[in-house]
């Protein structure tokens, strides 16, 4: 595998049992890749918050995975309602999800903070009623 | 000990048990999702009350070896099923989380 692959997927906004399933496709396209298994859960597991995130809090959104031999990197752009204060956002236990959310098992305001623990860099750019986009890196 | 033998052992119903031969290396309890995906490692059980399909997700995620239900909560047939086509071992038991995490550390 000399070059990059790009895989792009669609999130849907309403769907809580389908959320997951890009994460779950660039695990196993990682496991056929021969990745290591560290790597393919810190990709798959901030993948899969990112994904979480964009049904929970902005309606939907895409993600796109750019795998080279050197790194992994997540693009995940939606057009929700922004985060007003990021470095708030970003602290651990921090939620604006509603209740019906937390009855699932989301919400705990952990997300943000498992995306910085588990990838190399972490860059989120958003604007208020223009929407967000994040941007990780995992490194091999 | 593989997760065939620790279910036997225990005698807890297997909702789903695709892959008894799964090797268990600990114990994980928790609810909360996230909390799952920071803290619980590969291979580890993982003792829950929660029964919606992120479950599975989360447990393919991290790669436990076997979802415990306590308290005698059951998933709907749709998320039994989509355990067996993820490959996800599901026990299930009456038992609290606090009983289980008793009889987790007795047999392991
Ligand atoms: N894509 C997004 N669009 C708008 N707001 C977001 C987005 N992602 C996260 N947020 C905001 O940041 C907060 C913290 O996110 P996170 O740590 O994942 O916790 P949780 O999803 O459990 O609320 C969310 O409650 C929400 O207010
Ligand atoms: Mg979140």
């Amino acid at each position: 595998m000399g070059e990059t692959l790009h895989f792009h997927y669609d999130v849907d906004g309403g769907n809580f049992t389908s959320a997951g399933d890009a994460s779950v496709h660039v695990k196993r396209k990682l496991r056929q890749l021969g990745f290591p298994p560290e790597t393919i859960k810190r990709v798959s597991i901030a993948m899969y918050e990112g994904e979480i995130n964009m049904v929970i809090h902005a309606g939907g959104g895409t993600a796109d995975v750019f795998v080279s031999p050197e790194s992994v990197k997540i693009v995940l752009a939606d057009k929700g309602p922004g985060i007003e204060d990021i470095s708030l956002a970003m602290k651990e236990g921090y939620s604006t999800a509603p209740e019906n959310v937390r009855s699932l098992g989301f919400g705990a305001g952990m997300g943000l903070p498992n995306m910085k623990r588990y990838t190399d860099s972490m860059d989120i750019e958003s604007e208020l009623g223009v929407g967000t986009t994040i941007t990780m890196t995992v490194n091999l | 000990m593989k997760v065939g033998e620790f279910a036997a052992k225990a005698s807890f119903s297997a909702v789903s048990m695709p892959d008894p031969d799964r090797e268990i290396n600990g114990v994980y309890a928790g609810d909360l999702l996230s909390w799952v995906m920071g803290n619980a490692k590969e291979d580890n059980l993982w003792i829950t009350i929660m029964t919606n399909s992120n479950v599975i997700a989360v447990a393919s995620l991290v790669d436990v070896s076997a979802i415990i239900l306590a308290e005698g909560v059951e998933l709907d047939e749709k998320t039994a099923l989509l355990a067996k086509e993820k490959g996800i071992n599901v026990l299930s038991s009456e038992k609290s989380v606090y009983e289980l995490c008793l009889t987790a550390g007795s047999l392991l």
